[in-house]
């Protein structure tokens, strides 16, 4: 369980998260949407600590995300991260991006780590591309292989940063569908994204953030169908 | 213009000594690349540090070393500094120059390689669980060093054909050599123009040797 407990979040004098209570349950996908700004990408980067926090508690499994004395490195094994820009590590081949970490973080051998590797590009797609790299592949397969690069740790949770906004248009079926996949997994995830549709239809929680709070929170068919908050009606009515 | 006559033979003769001066020459220039690149890791340190005295010991030498002649830099180390009591042999006048130099240029390139790894490539390998020095193990030095790989080739080439500069404070690497069997032989063009080639062959193969290398352990991705 993720426990978000009155998060607050400066960048200098902006403050841009000004108060955040959110629980994800293990097996729940929670969408969070809103304008650019609103707080949502920051968040995300909270929970596994790239960002630190001003004021609350982030709380993964029983343990504090921000206490000093939380092993962070440990900690972010249970919290795998696809970023808006695939982020794919260019000196590696496909299968090593995704071998690496399970190596050098988890300790496991070579082959272990190639086979779970393997497993999980597969998984995506991408099991007749492990020895090509990155560089030489479209957005959307660098945008898989961060997905199964992230799987590879094997986290009860996975965090993605609007994975699909930096894609050529007709590169995000395929992400989307791999998202749909983790889904149907049982797999626990945060979505931030502009997909509205997308939200709706995966979603078990929609969160609409404005301005560092969330506006609203419930069902897909409450957030998005029957929006109660005025500037979650004006929100959707710009983007749908 | 009276018919020149190349006489080669007295070239021949002399080319055991014109390949000790060659030896020299790639050994000041391999030294001084070597100890070059290790001044210039702690001088982009210092560039980019916060603590005013490592950055400004850093910055004066760089602004130095990529703004002098490197001629000036060798009289400097040869006869400046024997103002005060310091008597260095040709050698290492020169060797100590060419460090300085190399060190400067390095350091500009090993930064500019060290800011050209996008910040994302950090927040990437934390989210999977790497600490900073498997961060930098893993990923960010490996692609640090594809990008820094061929200016640091191009550098060892300007040393060993600025090691020629010897010649002026009687160093006997290649150019010091040639000039010296030229003065008592009189066939100033023929040792020239194979000193010249010997220069030539020396520095491709350096390249062709870099390119392999890269080739090897680079191999299909990035260059």
């Amino acid at each position: 369980m993720i426990e978000i407990k009155g998060v607050h979040k400066s960048f200098g004098d902006l403050e841009v998260l000004k108060g955040i209570d959110l629980t994800v349950n293990r097996g729940e996908v929670v969408s969070i949407i809103g304008a650019s700004g609103s707080g949502k990408s920051t968040l995300l980067y909270c929970i596994n600590a790239i960002e630190s926090i001003n004021k609350g508690n982030i709380i993964v499994d029983g343990i504090d995300v921000h206490d000093k004395k939380t092993d962070i490195n440990a900690l972010r094994q249970n919290l795998g991260m696809v970023f808006q820009q695939w982020n794919s590590f260019p000196h590696l081949t496909v299968l090593e991006n995704a071998a690496l970490a399970p190596q050098v973080v988890k300790g496991f051998s070579k082959e272990k780590a190639e086979a779970i590797a393997t497993k999980e590009l597969t998984h995506v797609g991408l099991g007749d591309k492990l020895h090509e790299y990155p560089t030489k592949m479209s957005g959307g397969q660098q945008q898989r292989l961060a997905i199964a690069r992230a799987l590879a740790m094997e986290p009860p949770y996975m965090l993605f940063d609007e994975v699909t906004s930096a894609l050529d248009p007709e590169l995000v079926g395929e992400v989307l569908d791999t998202l749909r996949l983790l889904r149907d997994d049982g797999m626990t995830m945060i979505c931030v994204t502009h997909e509205i549709a997308f939200a709706k239809e995966v979603s078990d929680k929609v969160a609409f953030f404005h301005e560092g709070l969330i506006e609203e929170i419930g069902t897909p068919q409450e957030v998005l169908d029957n929006p109660q908050k005025e500037r979650t009606q004006q929100f959707l009515s710009k983007v749908l | 213009m009276d018919n020149y006559e190349f006489h080669w033979n007295v070239v021949f003769d002399a080319f055991p000594q014109l390949l000790t001066g060659a030896f020299t020459t790639v050994h000041v220039s391999v030294l001084s690349m070597l100890v070059g690149i290790i001044i210039a890791v702690l001088l982009a340190l210092g560039k980019m540090s916060e603590t005013k005295v490592f950055y400004h010991i850093a910055n004066i030498w760089i602004e130095i070393a990529r703004n002098t002649p490197a001629l000036f830099l060798i009289y400097m180390a040869y006869f400046g500094l024997g103002a005060y009591g310091i008597h260095l042999s040709p050698y290492v006048s020169v060797f100590s120059a060419l460090v300085f130099i190399n060190a400067g240029y390095l350091a500009e390139t090993f930064r500019g390689g060290f800011q050209s790894i996008p910040k994302t490539q950090y927040s990437a390998a934390k989210s999977l669980g790497m600490n900073s020095v498997k961060v930098y193990r893993y990923i960010i030095l490996p692609q640090m060093f594809r990008r820094i790989y061929h200016p640091m080739t191009n550098q060892f080439v300007w040393s060993i054909l600025m090691s020629s500069l010897g010649i002026l404070v009687g160093m006997n690497e290649l150019s010091g050599e040639t000039q010296r069997l030229q003065s008592t032989s009189f066939r100033t063009l023929e040792f020239f123009m194979v000193a010249a080639v010997m220069y030539y062959v020396i520095t491709k193969l350096v390249l062709l040797a870099a390119d392999l290398i890269a080739k090897k352990v680079f191999k299909g991705e990035i260059s």
